[in-house]
């Protein structure tokens, strides 16, 4: 680990400012950042404790929604009443990732921008063009299990780890920050996090120094929710692929499926056309087919992950079997 | 009283001993640990934790990041300028990893790199956050050499190793000849990754130097050779040398060499003039100690229609790096397990410039029975055969390969009761036949068997005037209840409440012991004990004037026809000691000596996504005299669950094209947690071996994960009809085979 300045932040705008005065990096939960500064895959310079800011609360918003304070953690955000009944789609993908000692300390910004679990991008003598621009993909035609299969590029193929991300895509969540220059913005999380292109080591559309400050969900949205992960083991493990799904069924027809994916790219996957394939038809097995189809359309494997691909395409054809099982009768 | 060593050879089976007797009745009994309280309070001090509060220094290792090369210049210069940098140990003289078993030293890296992630340096500072920072300034200039990291491609230059923990080869009768005539034929090859240990205590030593004197508190598990490799790998007198690890967190194998860690300690230590402490991080544990080679297994057997074998080979591809002659004894249990005339069971090693490859719990059985029990199945399901019906029509009357007689062998009441117990009769009969939504169900069971073997031994017993007892011995207890069990063994032989006996293990400044491997600890250790405790009982016989068979000692009374005096006061004053010192014998070669089991599994396989959870395992064991039940139980869940490890998740992935061990941390590396792991159940048939050791017991801890994976595999092909034959099971090999959902 390299030497590095601390200062914890007593409020917002100290949080910007040291942010900005130092070049410094915010640290909440550290369950992901303090792992990459010992291998000194990140060398921050200055660290801005961001987690005693008053950013912990779950509040309703005006029009029925929730907002979710950026240091509200994964254990509590899941645990939460609200949460439970009305989103239970995002308790029960946080209640699949990591472990109860993880979730304890994982905050909900930390969790929106935790790093790929790439092997190579965590030896830092590998060539990895995320940790060092330039250097090379080793995954590309290394041990590329874990890895995606839908937007990757010849640069980099990495996935997106994170549970919590995929159900709050699939609740059309935003998030707000707070700029270095004091002022604020929202920006739907479906353009928060980017595709690798050709610059990988580029994750969200944040700016530096810009604050998490929370998570904003909008009303419940009608329908049954399902989070279903597939990994390598029981608990404690990435997901292969998962499915966040809220899917409503009237009258025997998909009124509303909101999909999300996870473990297939390098940021939460949603594709709006295989939504619209489903909304409107009756359910069955070979619409369900179809939508998988039309998902892995253009997904490719690189060798050791090419069983993503009947994977994830049998997973999603489960999913929406669960999730319209009885309405359908 | 016998000052000499009191030494007895295990030269023929013993009758029955003042332990049958169970006077006190401590022995066999699920006792607690007796450092139990110690470690869950933090006051049992692991290696790192030693000389706390005292002015020491930091080490961290520099490791190479290439697979192989020769090292141009190691330039330590801007480490060395780094702030708190006491010094940096480089040169070839820095071991190359750890030392073999037994081995007299772990070899210098001499101005190569053998493997990626070899020791290249340590640098040794005043903090830990220092050390490691300034290990990443040390710059390493390369010759890059051309490297060999699959053993696919190196079958062809592969090699007979010669006598490693087995013959390499053994071979009988015409096993080319009969298996093409016999009227059924099984053909199948299996492939195991290689593992790493992964305790749960990382490699760690502590070195302090008084004059030309070093005490090294370290992470082991055989004190009498670590020592010497200490000693060898620093360049000093062995006598010079005092080594401790009185608690150990997990070693299986990875520590029966030491690790990089304690020479590199010692060399700081001296280097910087103040103690050293060197722990590895688990990047290193998996890069820098050892590991399990990964095999390649092709297993033939021939039959009769009737399902009798006249034929069977298991020809085994192990790998292991430069110089390293350790080959994995794949099929150390098919030798003896199977009748069948004629026989080929081959070993050959090949080279490969990855970290070394050693023993890893269970070495041989541990994925030499994934393939065997594999294929007993596959082919009594070819015969239409119930998988125990099979192996019982093939049970050996003598041991197979060589005709000697079986010390004990409870393998058929093995199947019985697991089957009764488990319900064998209640399995789906056909393979995806048994559903629960979305769940194919299926069951499957295997045998296990674990070869026994006894080590030289040395303990001494202290019975003090207030009746009280201290064991000394250079035994390990690396997690497994050593301590417990020796305690139980004192205070039966002695007769005394097991308060009254205290235990000190893990110094060299004690009697030299076996220390903890092969599942050979508790009877070797036990039975110096036991050999000490009958010196004390000749002593107290002889100051009654009764003859040691017609003196029973019982809650610290010495009882003697119509007398019961306190053993105070037979002492009077005086302190005791008895001595004794264990050596195998002429039972280990007159008689095929191992332990059995049977493991009945119950497997759910998801039928979308190939995930499989394990439902229900049961473990039925006969090794002997089980000496704690508690302990004993204990030690069969550890290896029921390393058996779900292998067959379902764990893999040390190699990268083939630079040797990289690809995933080097426990979030990748998987071993089981928790909810991969269902209620277990163990059972222990009553037994005594008498010819095995002196407390009639054989070796437990290894046995019970021997054969575990192959009953998982063997109830997933019952549960869905996908066999796998590389290991591990993970959902993508499922998957390939399921039926659609
Ligand atoms: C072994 C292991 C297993 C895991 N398994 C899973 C899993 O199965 N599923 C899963 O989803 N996750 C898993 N995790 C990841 C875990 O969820 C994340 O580490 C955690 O959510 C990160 O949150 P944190 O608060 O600790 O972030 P930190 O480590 O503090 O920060 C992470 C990043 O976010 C930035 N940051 C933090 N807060 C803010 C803010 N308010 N504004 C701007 N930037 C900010 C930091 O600068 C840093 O770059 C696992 C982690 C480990 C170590
Ligand atoms: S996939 Fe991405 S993170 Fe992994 S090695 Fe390639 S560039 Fe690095």
């Amino acid at each position: 680990m390299r030497e590095f300045a601390y200062s914890r932040a007593g409020d917002l705008e100290e949080a910007g400012r040291l942010a900005e005065e130092q070049a410094g990096r915010f640290i909440a939960g550290g369950t992901n950042l303090l792992d990459l500064m010992k291998l000194e895959v990140e060398t921050p310079k200055a660290l801005v404790d961001v987690s005693r800011l008053p950013l912990g609360e779950i509040s309703p918003t005006e029009d029925g929604g929730l907002r979710i304070g950026a240091m509200v953690t994964n254990a509590d955000l899941a645990a939460d009443q609200t949460v439970r009944r009305d989103y239970p789609v995002l308790s029960r993908a946080l209640l699949a990732g990591a472990s109860g000692q993880l979730r304890n300390k994982a905050t909900t910004g930390g969790n929106l921008l935790q790093r790929t679990r790439c092997y190579y991008f965590y030896e830092t003598s590998a060539p990895c063009n995320k940790r060092n621009p330039g250097s090379g993909c080793a995954a590309l035609d290394g041990f590329n299990r874990i890895h995606a299969i839908l937007g990757t590029s010849d640069q980099c193929i990495a996935t997106h780890p994170s549970d919590m991300a995929v159900a709050m895509l699939a609740l059309d969540a935003s998030v707000e920050t707070r700029l270095p220059d004091g002022g604020s913005r929202t920006i739907a999380l479906k353009n928060f996090h980017r595709l690798p292109g050709q610059t990988p080591e580029v994750e969200s559309n944040l700016q530096p120094g810009e604050l998490i400050t929370s998570v904003v969900l909008p009303p419940p949205p009608k329908g049954r929710h399902i989070y279903r992960k597939v990994r390598d083991r029981a608990s404690y493990a990435f997901a292969l692929v998962s499915v966040a799904a809220i899917v409503a069924v009237e009258n025997g027809k998909i009124a509303s499926a909101r999909l999300a994916f996870g473990g297939l790219a390098h940021k939460p996957w949603r594709d709006r056309a295989v939504e619209e394939a489903l909304i409107g038809q009756e359910p069955s097995e070979a619409l369900f087919e179809e939508a998988a189809d039309l998902l892995l359309k253009e997904a490719a494997g690189h060798g050791h992950n090419d069983f993503k691909i009947p994977l994830g395409r049998r997973t999603l054809i489960a999913v929406l079997s669960e999730a319209t099982k009885e309405a359908a009768q | 009283m016998t000052t000499d060593a009191n030494t007895y050879a295990m030269d023929e089976a013993v009758g029955e001993t003042r332990l049958d007797r169970g006077t006190q009745g401590v022995l066999g009994k699920p006792l607690n640990r007796y450092e139990g309280a110690l470690k869950v309070s933090g006051r049992a001090p692991y290696a790192y934790e030693h000389l706390a509060g005292e002015d020491v220094a930091y080490g961290f290792m520099v490791t190479a990041g290439i697979g192989r090369a020769k090292i141009r210049s190691v330039d330590t210069s801007k480490a060395e300028a780094a702030p708190g940098v006491l010094t940096v140990i480089s040169g070839d003289d820095v071991l190359r990893a750890s030392a073999l078993p037994m081995a007299p030293a772990a070899q210098t890296i001499d101005g190569e790199v053998f493997h990626y992630g070899q020791p290249l340096a340590l640098v040794v500072a005043e903090t830990f956050e220092a050390a490691r920072h300034a290990a990443t300034l040390v710059e390493t200039l390369y010759e890059p050499g051309q490297g060999r990291y699959s053993l696919r491609d190196q079958l062809d230059e592969a090699v007979n190793p010669g006598p490693g923990a087995m013959q390499p080869d053994n071979l009988r009768g015409e096993f080319e000849a009969v298996f093409a005539e016999a009227e059924v034929q099984f053909d199948e090859t299996y492939t195991t990754p290689s593992h790493s240990a992964a305790a749960m205590e990382p490699h760690a030593s502590v070195a302090k130097w008084d004059g030309d004197n070093l005490t090294v508190w370290s992470s082991c598990q055989l004190l009498e050779t670590n020592v010497i490799q200490i000693a060898n790998g620093v360049g000093v007198p062995v006598e010079n040398v005092r080594l401790l690890s009185p608690y150990v967190g997990g070693g299986f194998g990875s520590k029966l060499g030491i690790g990089p860690d304690a020479v590199l300690a010692a060399l700081g230590a001296k280097a910087a003039g103040k103690p050293v402490k060197v722990a590895l991080s688990r990047q290193h544990v998996f890069q820098t100690t050892s590991r399990r080679s990964e095999t390649i297994q092709r297993v033939r057997i021939g039959t009769t229609k009737e399902g009798r074998i006249t034929a069977l080979a298991h020809e085994n591809f192990v790998v292991n790096s430069t110089g390293n002659s350790f080959f994995e004894p794949v099929a150390i249990s098919t030798v003896f397990l199977y009748a069948g005339e004629n026989r080929k069971i081959t070993h050959r090693l090949a080279e490969t410039d990855v970290l070394m490859t050693a023993s890893v719990r269970a070495p041989g059985e541990a994925v030499g029975m994934l393939s065997l029990e594999s294929a007993m199945d596959e082919l009594a399901i070819r015969l239409d055969l119930d998988p125990i019906e099979f192996r019982k029509l093939n049970e050996p009357e003598v041991a197979p390969q060589d005709d000697l007689p079986f010390s004990s062998r409870k393998l058929l009441q093995c199947y019985e009761e697991g089957a009764s117990r488990f319900g064998w009769q209640n399995r789906p009969e056909k393979p995806a036949s048994r559903r629960e939504g979305e769940w194919w169900i299926g069951s499957g069971m295997a045998a296990a068997s674990r070869s026994h073997q006894l080590m030289k031994s040395s303990a001494e017993v202290e019975l003090a005037p207030d009746g009280r007892a201290t064991v000394r011995t250079a035994m390990t207890d690396i997690g497994t209840g050593s301590y417990t069990i020796l305690q139980q063994i004192t205070a039966e032989m002695l007769g005394l409440p097991p308060g009254h006996v205290t235990v000190l293990l893990g110094d060299t400044a004690l009697p030299p012991s076996s220390g903890s491997g092969g599942s050979w600890g508790a009877n070797s250790a036990g039975s110096s004990v036991y050999l000490a405790c009958e010196d004390l009982v000749r002593e107290l016989a002889k100051r009654l004037d009764v003859d040691p068979s017609d003196l029973t000692l019982k809650d610290g009374q010495a009882i003697a026809g119509n007398r019961q005096i306190p053993l105070g006061e037979i002492l009077g004053g005086e302190t005791l000691t008895g001595r004794g010192t264990i050596e195998p014998g002429k039972t280990a070669e007159t008689t095929n000596q191992a332990s059995y089991g049977a493991h009945f599994c119950e497997v759910a396989v998801n039928a979308v996504t190939g995930e499989t959870r394990v439902r229900r395992l049961l473990t039925v064991a006969a090794a002997g005299r089980i000496l704690n039940e508690k302990t004993a139980t204990s030690q069969c869940y550890g290896g029921q669950i390393w058996g779900i490890g292998s067959a379902l998740e764990e893999e040390l992935v190699i990268d083939p094209r630079t040797g990289l061990l690809v995933n080097h941390d426990l979030a990748e590396y998987h071993v089981p947690v928790n909810a991969d792991v269902p209620q277990l159940e163990v059972v222990f048939l009553e037994e005594r071996d008498t010819a095995a050791s002196l407390l009639a017991g054989k070796g437990l801890g290894e046995l019970a994960l021997a054969g575990v994976g192959a009953a998982i595999t063997n109830a997933i092909y019952n549960a869905c009809g996908v066999r796998v034959r590389d290991y591990p099971a993970t959902l993508d090999k499922v998957l390939a085979g399921l039926p659609d959902a």
